[in-house]
């Protein structure tokens, strides 16, 4: 493992919170309110929460080392495919964290709120004309909400004609949110095969698309980052048995300036701007998934929405059509800033390039693993390749060894065993961001590791070995659940 | 572009190796008819310089400044967030991770999250909480939906009046395609929650109070447990301030299956509403039925105490469409943030903290009863209450907002039969002096 | 995963294409699932059965199994009467990993005992199995 990144530092073991500290300990300054005590019914009261008590010094430290046990974008490579680990400009923290924004409350009246208003009725505009799309609503949380929000949408079309649609056409390739959102909103998902080119065929879509369907919901590029170049035949046929298109935006980072969502027949698109427009993922959130439309379905969208009149910027209530709210103010509105900022930051040519970027950088991988590891799809793919561990079955190797042991070389492991299409799959998406030097050393460091599957599969078998911790029993975790300390 | 690393020499070498002559020529396989005509129609890329310069003017926009003083909850609390709570969540290891599926890469994230749990579990009195989800509103949507899931045969839920307009607003855009029913609950006098619609009702799930309520008042849970017990159905206790409960008795204690709401006030900025953090906790029996994602202890293959996503099998990625919720993501970098906030407050700070916004929130109530302004409610308050005036309050309230102080909303939008009523918010930031201004003024 | 011959498929009980396993006891019928089924799913975790007395046709979904990653319906290999379920596996799942044909899930009073008869000999069942 001679000159990989991999290394170990003197990592610090720590305790939990509620085995360290001292009864009286303060973290933080206290506050004397400087008004006598007012009485209160005893009766209604209790000691309060046994939480610890410590010392600033206690708390810096603890979350310092927590910190030091996790893998960051800022600390290396991280080619979670589908996830689009791009790099997360500082800047834009600056721009979230503005004071005058950060302590913008959203019960005050719109006058109150230009600047905050304004920064939702730009991003509003971008993210319309960069999906082709007439209208957007901010508000959903997170990419699954985006979903969510897209299949009210359905539903609530469908109810207006007076028509009882109940099932709703899902291709293999679709994310797990994609069966749990349209179930949530009374639609059975039909599964749809894709084709042995990764593709779905327009035949598939209209031999199952009739009157009691809603319509289809894909992923475009898909899973397997290959554009689904059937898909205007495909809405047409949706579209001819009254059906809607429902565009999962996950991947939009692949096509931006390049390909148009609108022309492609989609009706209801969801964002992921923590994928596509650099906002942090945060270790699991907060994300944020706007939802686009066509003007047909601008007035089911979720409101309030800003628009821009004589008086400047306001929040304009939905109509008796709006499905209504999702959130109890604007969505992860820190969040939004963020991707705002972004978009300002990069303008219309960088844009394009960093999709154009992402995808050479997906095909250079792909090009340099193709043969050391097994290529099941051998198609013309955009921003992401899913390899598999056929080639290692003979040494007793499986994906999830080989992802372990990457690790040991300090990356972090592609995603692994999705797209369910491809069994044992390996899923790597490297983003624009990283330079050829680094998707180089990649590319090595996975080399190296098929080799060791060859010559000393136990080194792989038994890693990680470098990590804070060896591989963990999640079948104890699962069996007898500790979720409280 | 700085984040764009390639320099021209790169591209065409790399181009080269994938075979292919320009970076047009790695889009072949878009179809002419769904490509992007010209350029995007964004505004041209702006400098770091030129950025920080917009921002100034857009900010220069907000009328309300920090320094000001802000006298409004109604689901987003002003409250002092201590530096180290922004510096230590502010570390990109925590803030440039992804979900912890590698778990050996992110055991700061996981066991971080499995404190976020339990010091959760230990706020709002129950035995679990989840890893979080977006808000206190959709928080609550999902909590009706477990409910639903949980009480066998059943088709109805219920949801108090005096829970926040836009979390009843949420949870009708969840159910509506579900064909369940909600019922609406009334409240009375004292600002809490009538139950008497309840009596004869079958069928029921869950029934929802929010405590303290948008009016600030305490409902009394226990006394709601026991009726709401009696029928079969669950009782969710809501809440959009949890500083309440280093004071009041908290959900758990009062008999609630399920606590849920917004955990802003917990070291997050109001910053319009969002990033949020859903608060999600409930009784062990019913954790198979929960939403979202959970962090479990165990050990790894030498004997060493870990932590790993766990209960997997609930969600979405694995059941798909008979998953508990669709929910993917978590608020995950807000309940570390208040995670932090909690162990830096620990708990005598909450319980100081909690008394001192009570304190001077009677201070303010009781001042400007005595000024002539009428409670609205007789219940108990906890940071938050509404007051009718003889007058029209609106000119006090500019006066106010020339001398730097926001106080209150007012109700008639959220409630037309309260017109004219207007709801304070009091917390540790206001100062005795700000609030004398505010009594003076009123008094005139 | 095992190869077949590895596994164990007593002629005592019958089987089902699901992967279930039934045994007459007398009046009751009890039932679980085949050493293949357990062998596919891997580390069972937990184990979501029905209650006594709920009634089922054959065929129909009582229950679940889950390992860590994965979760698998469960169907009724002949319509009855759930009469008791297995409480040991509420804290000891893995006793279906250890033991399939003695860790039973459910038993019940069936109502035809003809369903039985219909039910895949070990001969069939494996025979199926290697396709």
């Amino acid at each position: 493992m001679n000159g990989t990144v991999g290394a170990s530092g003197l990592i610090l073991n720590e305790p939990l919170l509620w085995e360290k500290g001292r009864k009286g300990r303060r973290g933080m300054s206290m506050v004397e309110s400087g008004v006598p005590p007012a009485p209160i019914d005893a009766g209604l009261c209790d000691e309060g929460p046994d939480f610890p008590d410590l010392s600033e010094i206690d708390v810096i430290r603890h979350y310092t080392r927590l910190s030091q046990w996790n893998f960051g974008i800022d600390s290396g490579m991280y080619p979670l495919g589908s996830c689009t680990m791009k790099y997360n400009p500082k800047i834009n923290e600056r721009m979230a964290a503005t004071p005058e924004i950060a302590c913008a409350h959203p019960m005050l009246d719109d006058a109150s709120s230009q600047g905050v208003l304004r920064i939702m009725f730009e991003l509003q505009q971008f993210l319309a004309v960069i999906t082709g799309m007439d209208a957007v609503s901010l508000q959903p949380s997170a990419g699954a909400q985006g979903e969510l929000a897209g299949m009210l949408i359905f539903a609530a079309w469908f109810r207006s004609r007076g028509e009882k649609r109940t099932k709703i056409l899902i291709p293999d390739t679709a994310h797990g949110t994609n069966p749990a959102s349209a179930a949530l909103c009374g639609f059975t998902p039909v599964p749809l095969k894709s084709g042995d080119d990764g593709r779905l065929a327009v035949e598939t879509v209209a031999a199952l698309m009739d009157g009691e369907t809603a319509g289809i919901m894909l992923t475009n590029p898909n899973t397997l980052g290959i554009f689904e170049s059937n898909i205007r035949a495909i809405a047409e046929a949706v579209h001819a048995r009254g059906g809607l298109v429902y565009g999962d935006g996950a991947n939009m980072n692949a096509i931006m300036g390049i390909a148009d969502p609108r022309k492609c027949g989609v009706d209801v698109l969801h964002l992921n701007l923590h994928k596509t427009f650099s906002t942090p993922h945060g270790g699991g959130g907060p994300g944020a998934g706007p939802v686009c439309v066509v003007q047909a379905l601008e007035q089911f969208l979720p409101a309030p929405r800003v628009i821009r009149d004589d008086s400047g910027y306001r929040l304009a209530d939905g109509g008796p059509s709006s499905i209504g709210r999702l959130h109890a103010f604007h969505g992860n509105f820190s969040v939004l800033v963020r991707a705002w900022s972004y978009i300002r930051s990069m303008g219309p040519e960088d844009l394009k390039k960093a999709s154009q970027l992402a995808v050479l950088n997906a095909n250079y991988v792909k090009e340099r693993l193709k043969g050391t590891l097994h290529l099941p799809y051998d198609q013309p793919s955009l921003h992401e390749c899913v390899f598999s561990d056929q080639f290692q079955h003979d040494h007793g190797i499986r994906t999830l060894d080989m992802a372990k042991r990457l690790i040991d070389y300090g990356y972090h492991p592609p995603t692994v065993y999705f797209p369910l299409v491809v069994p044992g799959a390996i899923m790597i998406e490297p983003t624009e961001t990283e330079c050829r030097d680094d998707l180089d050393q990649f590319v090595e460091a996975f080399k190296a590791v098929v080799q060791e599957a060859a010559d000393t599969p136990d080194l792989l078998l038994q890693a990680p070995v470098r990590a804070k911790l060896r591989r963990l029993d999640e079948t104890r975790a699962a069996r007898h659940p500790c979720l409280c300390g | 572009m700085r984040y764009l690393p390639h320099t021209p020499e790169e591209i065409a070498e790399m181009l080269a190796v994938v075979g292919k002559g320009s970076l047009d020529e790695l889009f072949t396989s878009i179809p002419a008819d769904c490509r992007f005509a010209g350029s995007i129609p964004v505004p041209e890329a702006l400098t770091e310089w030129q950025l920080n310069d917009l921002m100034r003017e857009i900010s220069g926009s907000m009328t309300i400044e920090p320094q000001h003083s802000v006298l409004v909850g109604a689901g987003r609390y002003q409250h002092h967030i201590p530096e180290i709570v922004r510096s230590l969540a502010g570390r990109s290891e925590f803030l440039t991770s992804y979900t912890p599926y590698q778990p050996e890469m992110a055991q700061g994230t996981l066991q971080g999250i499995f404190e976020y749990q339990t010091l959760t579990a230990r706020l709002l009195g129950l035995d679990v909480a989840n890893a979080s989800l977006y808000d206190g509103a959709s928080a609550l949507a999902e909590a009706l939906l477990m409910g639903l899931r949980v009480v066998k045969k059943s088709r109805r839920v219920a949801i108090s009046r005096a829970v926040h307009p836009h979390y009843r607003e949420v949870v009708a855009s969840y159910l509506r395609p579900t064909g369940y029913e909600i019922i609406e609950l009334p409240f009375g006098p004292d600002g809490r929650t009538d139950l008497s619609p309840l009596a004869g009702v079958d069928g029921l799930a869950a029934v929802a109070l929010q405590s303290p309520n948008f009016f600030g008042a305490m409902e009394d849970l226990e006394q709601a447990a026991t009726a709401i017990h009696a029928s079969g159905a669950l009782l969710v206790a809501g809440f959009t301030e949890p500083m309440a409960f280093g004071l009041y008795k908290n959900p758990g204690r009062c008999g609630a299956d399920i606590a849920c709401g917004e955990g802003q006030s917990l070291g997050l900025p109001v910053s319009f509403g969002g990033a949020a953090l859903g608060m999600f906790a409930c009784r062990e029996e019913f954790v198979r039925n929960m939403p979202g994602r959970l962090v479990g202890e165990t050990v790894d293959l030498e004997g060493r105490r870990g932590y790993v996503l766990t209960l997997s099998t609930r969600e979405q990625h694995i059941r798909r469409e008979k998953a508990t919720s669709n929910i993917c993501s978590n608020q995950g970098l807000c309940a570390m943030t208040a995670a932090i906030f909690m162990a830096s407050l620990g708990g005598g700070g909450l319980r100081q903290t909690a008394r001192c916004n009570y304190d001077l929130s009677e201070y303010l109530k009781n001042g400007l009863i005595a000024a002539g302004a009428v409670p609205v409610f007789s219940g108990p308050t906890f940071n938050e209450f509404a007051l009718r005036f003889a007058g029209d309050f609106t000119p006090v309230r500019e006066r106010l907002k020339g001398k730097g102080i926001v106080a209150g909303i007012e109700l008639g939008k959220y409630y037309p039969d309260y017109t004219g009523c207007w709801l304070f918010c009091v917390t540790e930031k206001a100062t005795k002096t700000i609030l004398d201004t505010v009594i003076s003024e009123v008094r005139g | 995963m095992k190869e077949l011959s590895e596994l164990e498929f007593p002629e005592t009980v019958r089987y089902t294409e699901d992967h279930e396993w039934a045994a007459v006891d007398g009046e009751t019928v009890r039932i679980g699932v085949s050493d293949y089924a357990q062998d596919q799913l891997g580390d069972i975790v937990y184990v979501e059965m029905p209650e006594v007395g709920d009634i089922f046709e054959k065929g129909d979904e009582f229950g679940t199994l889950e390992s860590v990653k994965a979760v698998s319906e469960i169907y009724m290999p002949v319509g009855g009467e759930v009469v008791a379920v297995n409480e040991a596996l509420i804290d000891t799942p893995e006793m279906i990993n250890q033991d399939p044909y003695g860790a039973w899930i459910v038993e019940i009073r069936p109502n035809d005992a003809g369903e039985y008869e219909e039910l895949m000999s070990a001969e069939d069942y494996l025979d199926m199995l290697r396709g």
